[in-house]
């Protein structure tokens, strides 16, 4: 796939880092644009800048003003000296090869002990609790960001029938669990408060310290859930 | 070569700048809340200013060393005392063998930090000494320090030349505070959503205090504060946060993220804590008040260099120092 790429505007995301947005949406060519500048943007980095956070529609660059300072030394802030650079890299014209999406199949128990959310979703949308289940694991979805918490891969869409929106109050989720916040879905690394609707556990470490890769899931991969009973959960 | 934990304080924890280049995996970058006391504390013990160092809360550990040592505290003031005899902050001070530094009562600010001349045997995760304790990683064990642990100093240096008899020194010259202020006002650059505030909300945030409340930690802290509102009702796709981002949560009050902030969120973000400025956050305490008050981008990164230079001057002045005191005494 050939970028330039889709409009975007640059805000500061206070004065060490700046936000590359490229609209406040889920949406896979988005999300593409967002990678693809990810790339472009690490090849001949700029010394100073400390790291780039992609997320759905937006990249964030983080940069030491110390260092960057140093190598601009315009009236200018370091901020646009950063943005400059940014623009100027965007404007080239550059080619993103998307490595072909690697499927991972992850295992979920569903049983209402690892369930707490799961039948008052099914209630609200006018489902019983195995539809809902026949629904989520019906289709694969695209682990579009990692972020918040350490492995934790933002992945969507779920189908309309079991969008459901963050709860008002945040619970205490256990690691493994598996969630719906609006047309999201997401697996708990670790434990946290969180505001998602729970309607299921996965035995998978989802981080693990030992690995030289700590993630189990990437950005950019796809996710097939399906189902196991209590027992295989148990004996995984 | 270490020192022990005698008594385990509340919440004491191995940090250094941050582990930076991997929240594209969700992993933060935690580090010292107060990164310019912590670098302080390093300068004074002639390491350097990244070296990893013990974060305090108070009540603090009681530490006994195995050995003489060179250390300094910084940042909070907990009113320390190395065998029952105060000891002021900002000093470099030659312990002895058996020698117990202990806590009494914070005087000051919120967290304090002890640095070791050669700094601390550890093992880095990802490039960083930082603890990070949601995924029990880094520091001492991925863990908060507790009794009848020991951390090993990277290298010995027998100082009992320089104690003579005496129990401990106190060696002769002290730094001057980066910025010794308790101020208690904070400048900030708008957030993406600053517009999205009413312009009452705009006005108490800039013209009424802020208070700490007891559900702030290391993450972030909850300010106690008059609901702010906002204009729009559009729900925000997650993206990248900071330190010292203050984010509008959906009743009204606010949080400032701090060291160990997740690394996206969705809340608006209305505004954020200048750099220059996240040690004066990092040393408030629970009941405390701020102000904020609205800067410019030029502005912010002045007091950022400046604060920098500052750091590396105090570096040079305590190098030197101690290298010429450590020669006159034949080291």
């Amino acid at each position: 796939m050939k970028y330039p790429i889709i409009p975007y505007r640059i805000f500061p995301l206070g004065d060490s880092a700046l936000t590359i947005d490229f609209g406040n949406v889920i949406d896979e060519d988005v999300n593409k644009c967002v990678f693809a500048s990810f790339h472009q943007l690490q090849q001949d980095p700029l010394p100073g800048i400390i790291e780039l956070i992609p997320a759905y529609s937006s990249l964030t660059v983080c940069y030491d003003v110390v260092t960057v300072k140093k190598r601009f030394h315009s009236g200018k802030t370091v901020f646009e000296s950063i943005k400059e650079w940014v623009e100027d890299k965007l404007d080239q014209p550059f080619s993103f090869d998307e490595t072909a999406a690697v499927e991972v199949k992850i295992p979920v128990c569903y049983a209402v002990e690892f369930a707490p959310d799961i039948e008052q979703l099914a209630r609200t949308r006018g489902l019983s609790p195995e539809e809902v289940i026949e629904i989520h694991t019906l289709k694969s979805y695209k682990v579009y960001m990692l972020g918040f918490l350490p492995g934790f891969a933002y992945m969507g869409e779920v189908d309309e029938r079991i969008i459901m929106p963050r709860k008002q109050q945040p619970q205490n989720i256990l690691p493994g669990s598996v969630g719906i916040a609006g047309k999201q879905t997401g697996i708990y690394p670790f434990a946290s408060p969180g505001g998602w609707q729970i309607i299921g556990r996965t035995p998978l470490k989802l981080f693990d310290i030992e690995k030289e890769n700590p993630t189990l899931l990437k950005a950019g991969q796809t996710v097939q859930f399906y189902s196991i009973s209590k027992n295989e959960f148990e004996n995984y | 070569m270490s020192l022990k934990i005698i008594k385990a304080g509340v919440l004491d924890t191995i940090q250094d700048l941050g582990r930076y280049g991997n929240q594209q995996l969700g992993i933060n970058p935690g580090g010292a809340m107060d990164k310019v006391a912590m670098q302080t504390a390093n300068a004074l013990v002639g390491n350097d200013l990244s070296e990893a160092v013990i974060e305090l809360h108070y009540p603090a550990s009681v530490f006994l060393f195995s050995q003489p040592a060179l250390i300094a505290l910084s940042g909070a003031d907990f009113s320390a005392s190395i065998n029952g005899e105060p000891v002021a902050n900002l000093r470099v001070i030659a312990v002895n063998k058996n020698n117990a530094l202990q806590f009494h009562k914070p005087v000051n600010g919120a967290r304090a930090y002890l640095a070791v001349h050669g700094g601390f045997e550890i093992e880095k995760w990802l490039g960083s000494g930082s603890t990070n304790l949601k995924i029990k990683a880094g520091g001492f064990h991925g863990r908060g320090l507790s009794k009848s642990d020991e951390i090993p100093f990277k290298y010995s240096i027998d100082f009992s030349v320089l104690l003579n008899k005496n129990e401990f020194k106190v060696l002769p010259w002290s730094a001057d505070t980066c910025f010794p202020d308790d101020s208690k006002e904070v400048l900030v650059l708008p957030g993406n959503e600053w517009d999205k505030l009413t312009v009452t909300s705009k006005e108490i945030f800039t013209s009424t205090p802020f208070v700490v409340t007891k559900q702030s930690d290391r993450m972030g802290y909850r300010l106690g504060n008059n609901p702010l509102s906002s204009v729009s009702t559009e729900e925000l796709i997650s993206s990248a946060v900071d330190f010292g981002t203050i984010q509008l949560l959906p009743d009204g009050k606010l949080i400032v993220l701090m060291a160990d902030h997740q690394t996206t969120g969705g809340y608006p973000r209305i505004a954020h804590v200048i750099t220059a400025h996240h040690s004066r956050l990092a040393q408030l305490k629970t009941g405390d008040g701020i102000w904020f008050r609205l800067t410019d981008q030029l502005t912010a990164e002045e007091l950022l260099l400046q604060q920098n230079r500052h750091l590396l001057q105090l570096q040079n002045a305590c190098t030197f120092r101690l290298h010429q005191y450590l020669q006159k005494h034949g080291y």
